[in-house]
């Protein structure tokens, strides 16, 4: 079980990235759990400067896109 | 992009540069004479107004499409160098004055997206990057882009690129650098002024990529960018194409033409306040108003306006500004646009 978080204050490229870690998940049958961040005190207190960044398990794995899908099979 | 090219600028990228790179020359070279072949072949009389508007469309609509696609690629590939943990190491306690000129300069190259100039700017200020700086980054970014200096280009030639590029970086700077002179930290929210300095600015190191990876980056840089604007930008040169050769209206050239009376600047950049939209958005309109003799210098004020200054901008930087902050910030950079606006009305 991976405890992921998307963080980001909602704009478009946020949500495309929650999809796409949804999508990755369910193919490779992996359980995750998905946890959106958007108060942005939380957000930086990761010190991220650019969203949407990834969370996994406590690390930030990626900042100031949307993830490609190879990286995302390669976290999952 | 289909898996054997795909192969090709992974194994050979700089041979794969090479060719893309002839290959659009070699289009780009094609593109009068071939818009001057598609007129002919259609069913209009001669030099008549309908055959200039419909060649200026069909020359300008793919000219403008090439030149936005080769500039936003190669952009996407400079920020495979430029991340915004490497512009905050190299602008943490610098002074005022250089420190503004860097920040306004790395605004253009520095991947920005509006809706993350807030960690952003925290980011900024808890690696110890001056308040003034910070703000010298944040009006530059999303004002002096790649894709407002492309179309302007494209669109209006080089003179028009140089000018707004340089009232942009002016305006940022010079803005900035009153921030910064009148010890605006208090008021900021209490919470970001405690984080202020609290971060070492250690850039956080790019793994190595390969030149393929690279290129695989400017791809994704165009299909984001160049996927979104399009409509825009047809819908401008359309725009312009229609009023292309006739008369300008005598009533726009009355309010914001050369000689029109002291106010139009600041009405102008006014006007452009709570409108929101990105470089892309206001290119029509842009198109449109020079197309009917407004001056350079208040079309270029409103196009900065409507850029830098908006309403859901100032409402996310509510968070972390009191409004005493976020007053004299829309005052300073609206003064200023205005400034640069009436200059450039005199120059040009």
């Amino acid at each position: 079980m991976k405890h992921i978080k998307v963080l980001g204050s909602g704009c478009a490229s946020c949500k495309n990235t929650m999809q796409l870690l949804e999508e990755v998940a369910q193919s490779k049958g992996v359980d995750i759990e998905i946890e959106k961040v958007e108060e942005l005190q939380e957000i930086v207190a990761f010190g991220v400067m650019s969203t949407p960044a990834v969370v996994i398990d406590g690390k930030v794995v990626h900042a100031g896109s949307i993830p490609s899908r190879s990286q995302v099979e390669t976290w999952l | 992009m289909r898996p054997s090219i795909h192969h090709f600028s992974r194994s050979n990228p700089y041979l794969f540069l090479g060719i893309a790179a002839l290959i659009w020359f070699a289009l780009y070279q094609q593109l009068l004479p071939f818009s001057e072949a598609l007129v002919s072949i259609l069913p209009l009389e001669p030099h008549s107004h309908l055959e200039g508007a419909l060649q200026f469309f069909f020359y300008d609509t793919p000219k403008v499409l090439m030149l936005l696609t080769g500039i936003v690629f190669i952009m996407g590939i400079i920020h495979t160098y430029v991340s915004p943990e490497k512009t905050r190491a190299m602008l943490a306690g610098r002074q005022l004055g250089v420190g503004n000129t860097m920040a306004a300069t790395l605004g253009i190259f520095t991947p920005f997206c509006s809706c993350s100039a807030v960690p952003l700017f925290i980011g900024f200020l808890q690696a110890g990057v001056p308040l003034g700086i910070t703000f010298s980054f944040l009006i530059a970014a999303p004002m002096v882009n790649e894709v407002a200096l492309a179309l302007l280009f494209a669109m209006f030639g080089w003179k028009v690129a140089g000018l707004y590029l340089l009232m942009g970086l002016t305006v940022a700077i010079a803005a900035g650098l009153i921030i910064g002179k009148l010890g605006m930290e208090k008021y900021l929210e209490d919470w970001v002024r405690a984080l202020q300095n609290t971060a070492d600015s250690s850039a956080i190191e790019n793994p190595n990529m390969a030149w393929g990876e690279r290129i695989d980056e400017g791809f994704k840089h165009v299909a984001a960018i160049v996927g979104k604007v399009w409509p825009y930008i047809i819908g401008g040169i359309a725009l312009g194409a229609a009023i292309h050769g006739y008369v300008p209206e005598a009533f726009m050239v009355s309010i914001m033409g050369k000689d029109a009376p002291w106010w139009s600047v600041p009405a102008a950049v006014l006007l452009g306040v709570p409108m929101y939209t990105n470089a892309a958005g206001v290119i029509p309109v842009i198109e449109a108003l020079i197309g009917k003799g407004a001056a350079l210098g208040t079309v270029l004020a409103f196009m900065m306006s409507v850029i830098a200054l908006s309403a859901p901008e100032m409402i996310i930087l509510r968070k972390v500004l009191k409004p005493t902050l976020i007053a004299s910030f829309i005052g300073i950079v609206a003064i200023g646009i205005t400034l640069v606006g009436y200059v450039f009305n005199l120059l040009v």
